[in-house]
């Protein structure tokens, strides 16, 4: 696969912070819906940010990929051997130029595209063809388009969609709609892959492929991922770290064996005894 | 009847539609029950009654309801999804990607071109064999062609819903009517100066609707269409009300077309003695116009571009997460469709050769976004097949004239209910591909061990244009 960036592994190892956030804080009118937030993503790894509903965990991954502006904090991306990026404060398209791709939580893919053109949006920012190439199609053009078709059919044979490649989106069933949008994501290359509550709707069998799906991604694709979900089977079973928040707090972080026994998120989780 | 719930007995489903039906009928006399059976007679001061003609209303309301509730059933039938049919266990093979049409069928065998030289041969006899009537009817279509493929750009493509696009196309009039005026420049060099203008005002009305989308941006582009029809009212340089006349029509090499040129075609060629030669010029003015805009618009809805307008129609959210620069292409979508709308304006005001406010009314964006709607959202043959629909058919159908408008309604209701696509609805582009051999094609993907070809419906390159 067409890989861009200098290998993982490198310059940075695994474990060190890809993407940092440090004293994140997000107020909505007198709502503070993140304070204070610190978090690390791990390159190489799967970290999970779990909470209960309504804890601030779309809107956090709302502030690092530039669709809020965060009101205070910093969020920086750290490239294996390139200068770190402050993502405070810009444009969501230059975020995802920067390499962070992610998913939403209720699914919002293009439905009146094809699945392969769903891909080919993935490799926009990749691209270089303007007006001018779409215009008078010059040679530089076509092979870009060309290569992009290809890697775009490649992602769908690696994830196991291409027999769908001519399918408009909105005609998929619900997991390979998740499916797809996850490709997307890959599809502009990332250097972390935030993914909203995959599992959201999924039944147990689409979870367990999901699951496998997600272990896989970080093998094949080098990509440092983030998960937010609800389903604590899928969250203690692939990630490495753990960070929980509740009221916009992050209130314990660690390996799943820690969490699962810590009595503040069971609290968070259940309430007081 | 083509029933879906199967489970229902035929017999009785039939008489529930029946009761649906005399319902309808009982419900349309009821309302229409002044209107129909009360005449009032002016001379005699006198009111008289009379049913007789509510039989035959009840009559047609009841077939009519029975036909809708008829087409209605069919098409939730056809619209079961694919997904559905899988979902319920069957086979895989049914979700193969979109159906073919007989335009796709076409379009895609190696008769495309012959199919298209016929056509295109047709289209440049047409002048010369035609009535000068026929020929204006055309001239002006074509110009509809070219707005409305214009217009698609922006609210097709890009999904913003632009109702002050006459603005534009009045700014291509008006600046060829004023430069030529003012300044005597021709035809040719206006063309490309009344595009530029309308290119640089679409940016300019960009800017300030950047964040706006859906209803927002409708009223402010409706407000701008109306400001620039009264701009162009109360300026004295446009002579306000009383409009431009005597603008020139398009220049051919600076020869009289009406002199020993007519006169050569009239007696060789069969050209109609009454025909106007400039008319014959302009019609293949803008039917190159359209030509070129059906490339360049294919070109661009099928390149990094288009997929970032499709992308900012289909999710806001999404195509900037997918690294879509919003603005930017919003402002490309603007710009752009304006340009269209200028190229047509400098040629409508050539082929009028008198322009004023009014011809760029509110009604006109109305009519040149039925065109776009009634043809297909974001379909190039549709948006052609949509002006010629809405222009040449009224033409022809000048006796019906008086309920012009009231057939235009019902059509647009029933397209809406039936055909939300339009006549003839957008396909995207089909790639296919092939697994297999060790070389790589050149170019190809990078890396890529398996041998990946992506090929269009019939085999083709992916950049050749088999798009229906």
């Amino acid at each position: 696969m067409a890989d861009l960036r200098p290998a993982a592994g490198q310059a940075g190892h695994a474990g060190d912070p890809v993407l940092q956030t440090r004293g994140l804080s997000m107020v909505f009118g007198g709502l503070e819906a993140l304070n204070n937030v610190d978090l690390e993503v791990g390159r190489d790894t799967i970290t999970a940010l779990i909470g209960p509903n309504g804890s601030g965990k779309t809107t956090f991954f709302n502030c690092i990929t530039g669709i809020y502006r965060p009101t205070r904090g910093q969020v920086t991306l750290f490239p294996a051997g390139l200068p770190a990026i402050g993502l405070k404060g810009l444009a969501p398209d230059v975020i995802t130029h920067h390499g962070l791709a992610r998913t939403f939580q209720n699914i919002r893919l293009f439905n009146n595209l094809t699945v392969l053109e769903n891909v080919l949006i993935g490799r926009h920012t990749r691209m270089k063809a303007g007006l001018w190439g779409a215009l008078f199609r010059d040679r530089a053009t076509r092979r870009e388009e060309r290569e992009a078709i290809g890697h775009s059919f490649e992602l769908l044979v690696s994830y196991g969609l291409d027999h769908m490649a001519n399918e408009l989106a909105k005609n998929l069933p619900y997991g390979d709609q998740r499916r797809l949008e996850i490709v997307r994501a890959l599809a502009t290359e990332p250097r972390v892959l935030l993914l909203d509550e995959p599992a959201a709707g999924l039944n147990i069998g689409e979870t367990s492929s999901l699951r496998d799906l997600i272990t896989s991604i970080r093998e094949r694709e080098r990509v440092s991922i983030l998960l937010i979900e609800h389903d604590m089977s899928l969250v203690m079973s692939v990630s490495r770290k753990i960070y929980v928040i509740d009221y916009g707090r992050l209130i314990a972080q660690g390996p799943p064996d820690e969490i699962r026994r810590d009595p503040k998120v069971i609290k968070a989780y259940l309430g007081e005894e | 009847m083509t029933n879906p719930s199967s489970s229902q007995k035929p017999g009785r489903a039939i008489l529930a539609e029946i009761k649906a039906g005399l319902l309808a009928s009982l419900w349309i006399c009821l309302l229409a029950f002044p209107l129909m059976t009360l005449e009032i007679n002016p001379s005699s001061h006198t009111i008289s009654f009379s049913a007789s003609r509510l039989p035959f209303l009840a009559g047609a309301t009841f077939v009519l309801a029975i036909l809708w509730r008829f087409f209605l059933r069919r098409r939730a039938f056809q619209g079961v999804s694919k997904a559905v049919l899988k979902s319920e266990g069957l086979p895989e093979g049914l979700i193969k990607g979109p159906k073919p049409t007989w335009l796709t069928v076409v379009m895609g065998s190696r008769f495309r071109y012959p199919v298209l030289a016929i056509l295109l041969g047709f289209m440049a006899l047409l002048p010369f064999v035609s009535p000068p009537y026929l020929v204006n009817v055309m001239v002006k279509a074509l110009i509809y062609v070219s707005l409305g493929l214009g217009l698609n750009v922006v609210v097709g493509v890009s999904g913003l819903l632009n109702l002050g696009y006459v603005a534009f196309y009045a700014m291509g009039a008006y600046t060829y009517a004023l430069l030529g005026q003012y300044l005597g420049l021709g035809f040719w060099v206006c063309l490309p100066l009344g595009a530029l203008v309308a290119t640089l005002m679409g940016l300019l009305l960009g800017f300030p609707v950047i964040r706006l989308s859906g209803d927002y941006l409708a009223i402010v582009t409706l407000s701008f269409g109306e400001i620039t029809r009264l701009v162009l009212t109360n300026l004295d340089i446009t002579r306000g009300p009383r409009g431009i006349s005597n603008i020139r029509p398009a220049g051919f090499f600076g020869l009289d077309l009406n002199g020993p040129i007519k006169d050569f075609l009239v007696a060789n060629l069969g050209v109609d003695k009454d025909m106007d030669i400039n008319k014959i010029l302009t019609y293949f003015i803008i039917l190159g116009l359209v030509i070129l805009t059906i490339i360049c618009v294919f070109r661009l809805e099928n390149s990094r571009l288009g997929r970032a307008w499709l992308a900012m129609r289909e999710d806001e959210v999404a195509c900037q997460a997918m690294g879509i620069n919003k603005t930017r292409a919003k402002l490309t979508a603007f710009a752009l469709g304006s340009t269209w709308a200028g190229l047509a304006g400098v040629v409508f005001a050539s082929h009028l050769s008198f322009i004023n406010p009014t011809i760029f009314s509110f009604m006109e964006s109305i009519m040149i976004l039925s065109i776009v709607v009634l043809g297909g959202m974001g379909s190039i043959p549709g948006v052609i097949l949509g002006a010629l629909v809405l222009i040449v058919l009224p033409e022809q159908l000048r006796a019906f004239s008086q309920y012009r408008m009231l057939i235009f309604g019902a059509l647009m209701v029933l397209m809406m209910v039936f055909r939300p696509g339009g006549l003839i609805q957008s396909a995207r582009e089909v790639y296919l591909h092939k697994l297999g051999g060790q070389d790589g094609p050149q170019g190809g993907p990078a890396g890529g061990a398996a041998r990946i070809e992506a090929l269009n419906g019939a085999g083709r390159p992916v950049e050749g244009d088999g798009r229906g």
